[in-house]
């Protein structure tokens, strides 16, 4: 009971990693139609940038901070430069260009900062929280940090003048041109979010897996997965499936099929939602007019 | 008069010429990557015919590029059979993993169908190095295979006859291809591609024709999959990973989508640039490593931006305006 209590707790942990990088894969989706294969290296590409600064002497929360705010203007201007002439491109196009970025941004961190595996600080260390022992202080405060950012995109969202056109432009482009919001910044801010929140992702999810070039292909692969589960136009569905994901992928590698397979079990998820409910679970279900 | 068609025969020709007699110009070494750069150019035929012609994209071709090389070598090496006899087993099992696969793939649009495909590109290692299945796949070791002889006693080395037998198979595969999409069959695939709901109408059966040209898709990359693992003479799960996926895709961009002569540049390309950048490590160290990455993520996008049909239609171009220059001016002034 004490081990499937454990793997529980890990795969939560590990879940609200999914669940950030799910939500940043929707915020571009919603307004696109179309999923981010570059998502997981830019991650990786922000978490190096906060690994550099540390490593120059920055305390944790202003590394933090300064490469959530780096990398959301680097979203801005990958969105403005590489993305937008694409706008019109068909969907193959779209995806080999994010396949392109994704080999670029893997490429630069090996290139900047070596193909060796790296071990990633921690804010939250110590003795576990609460006296939670099924979790590590890490853990518990990286499910915390899940939570945050869900709230702070949630109330963005709902709050705000910004997040309001965000959601307008990304429902009717059309009528929102018409109400004189600019489209094609709010497209731009989708993307610095994106880069933003998967940042967050990144900085996570490296205490956990540790730090190399190679470390967010898996956790993408599980991201897509959640995102898939939980309805790819949802960002609360998404968020529920990176959990449920984390969980998952955890207590089928623990007792099912064994830890070296485990990337399967997200196939698996992906295949089995597509096939049998592919709007996800809570998802719109799309119909086009033809 | 000079006509595209009898250009592109003649070069057709000077092309298998040349790849004739390359084994016996060719040292050894050499021979091996000739024999890779055709395996790829199987690969991308394949990968080809169902992204650049039938618009469906695939991350996921390393994978059945994988069950092709495993089908072989545990063919070969568990059950001796002889080679000639396991490659097409092999990638008729290929064939019939992709149809599975791509039945339903035929119900996601593109986007999901990328994501699939991702997903078992990233799986594939992992799954080939499954502990279940260690008796026959060798776990993470791999399979060793032995390399054949050249038969009835020709005066071939093996890499010479192995080089031969990619060649023979690569150019049955190209006219294979060829013919498919020259037809009934590749006009089908063009108007799902690019008019799916007109196409429909029509009465071409779209869902038919999208899973058998996945799985046609799959039996070019298992035969290319099993060729590889008789040329290298070992397959492991490391070498098919995502990143095999991905140069597959680089490779029909780069040689041009929908088009099957490109596949040569496209083959030449993803030979050629990693080796390109293991000679460079030796002087600038592991940051080369990151060359190819680098070239093929910006390749990827300059293509797509300025390039959309490859080296083979930049080509394909230059031909079309060297000929208006040296024919149409006359013509003009009689």
């Amino acid at each position: 009971m004490n081990e499937f209590l454990r793997q529980l707790a890990s795969g939560l942990a590990l879940g609200g990693v999914y669940a950030i990088l799910a939500l940043a894969l929707v915020m571009i989706y919603q307004a696109t139609q179309l999923v981010n294969f570059a998502q997981g290296e830019m991650a990786m590409f922000s978490t190096y940038f906060a690994w550099k600064l540390m490593d120059v002497g920055w305390p944790y929360w202003r590394a933090f901070a300064v490469t959530v705010i780096v990398s959301f203007v680097g979203g801005v201007v990958i969105e403005r430069l590489v993305v937008r002439p694409f706008a019109k491109a068909p969907v193959l196009a779209s995806i080999i260009v994010f396949i392109g970025l994704a080999l670029i941004f893997n490429a630069l961190a090996g290139w900047l900062y070596g193909y060796s595996v790296t071990s990633f600080d921690t804010p939250f260390s110590g003795r576990p929280w609460f006296g939670n022992v099924y979790m590590s202080a890490h853990e518990s405060g990286a499910v915390v940090v899940t939570f945050c950012v869900l709230a702070l995109v949630y109330a963005f969202f709902r709050f705000t003048p910004l997040g309001l056109a965000m959601r307008a432009a990304a429902q009717n482009p059309t009528s929102s041109r018409l109400v004189g919001i600019r489209v094609g910044w709010m497209l731009a801010i989708g993307w610095g979010l994106a880069a933003a929140i998967g940042a967050i992702a990144g900085m996570m999810a490296a205490p956990i897996v540790y730090l190399d070039p190679n470390m967010m292909a898996g956790i993408l692969l599980y991201a897509f997965a959640g995102a898939v589960l939980g309805g790819i136009d949802n960002p609360f569905g998404a968020a529920f499936g990176g959990f449920a994901v984390g969980v998952l992928e955890n207590l089928v590698g623990a007792y099912v099929v064994g830890a070296e397979v485990k990337l399967s079990v997200a196939l698996a998820i992906i295949i089995g939602v597509l096939v049998w409910r592919p709007s996800g679970l809570f998802g719109r279900r799309l119909v086009a007019r033809v | 008069m000079a006509e595209p068609g009898a250009l592109r025969l003649i070069a057709t020709l000077a092309v298998l010429a040349g790849a004739l007699a390359f084994p016996f110009l060719a040292s050894g070494y050499h021979m091996y990557q000739g024999a890779q750069v055709l395996i790829y150019a199987i690969a991308l035929l394949g990968l080809n015919l169902l992204t650049g012609f039938n618009g469906q994209l695939s991350l996921g071709h390393g994978a059945f590029f994988a069950i092709g090389g495993y089908g072989a070598a545990i063919l070969v090496a568990r059950l001796g059979l002889p080679y000639w006899l396991a490659i097409p087993i092999a990638s008729l099992v290929c064939f019939g993993a992709g149809f599975l696969f791509g039945f339903p793939a035929l119900r996601f649009g593109g986007l999901y169908l990328a994501l699939a495909t991702f997903a078992l590109a990233v799986a594939t290692p992992q799954m080939l190095a499954y502990k279940g299945f260690d008796a026959y796949t060798g776990g993470s070791q791999g399979v060793s295979l032995m390399k054949p002889r050249a038969p009835f006693g020709l005066p071939l080395s093996a890499d010479q006859w192995l080089y031969l037998v990619c060649l023979f198979c690569a150019a049955v595969l190209y006219w294979a291809a060829r013919n498919l999409v020259r037809g009934r069959v590749g006009r089908a695939l063009i108007a799902i591609r690019d008019q799916p709901i007109a196409a429909e109408t029509m009465g071409v059966n779209a869902a038919l024709y999208k899973t058998t040209c996945f799985g046609v898709s799959a039996l070019y990359a298992g035969v290319a999959g099993g060729l590889s693992a008789i040329v290298v003479g070992f397959v492991s799960p490391d070498s098919f990973g995502l990143s095999l996926s991905l140069s597959f895709l680089v490779g029909i961009v780069v040689g041009g989508l929908a088009s099957l002569g490109g596949v040569v540049f496209g083959a030449l390309f993803i030979e050629f640039v990693p080796n390109l950048a293991d000679q460079l490590s030796v002087n600038f160290g592991e940051s080369a490593k990151a060359l190819p990455g680098a070239i093929y993520g910006v390749l990827l996008i300059l293509a797509m931006a300025g390039m959309p049909t490859g080296v083979a239609g930049a080509l394909r171009a230059a031909a079309n305006y060297a000929m208006r220059g040296l024919f149409s001016s006359p013509a003009r002034t009689s």
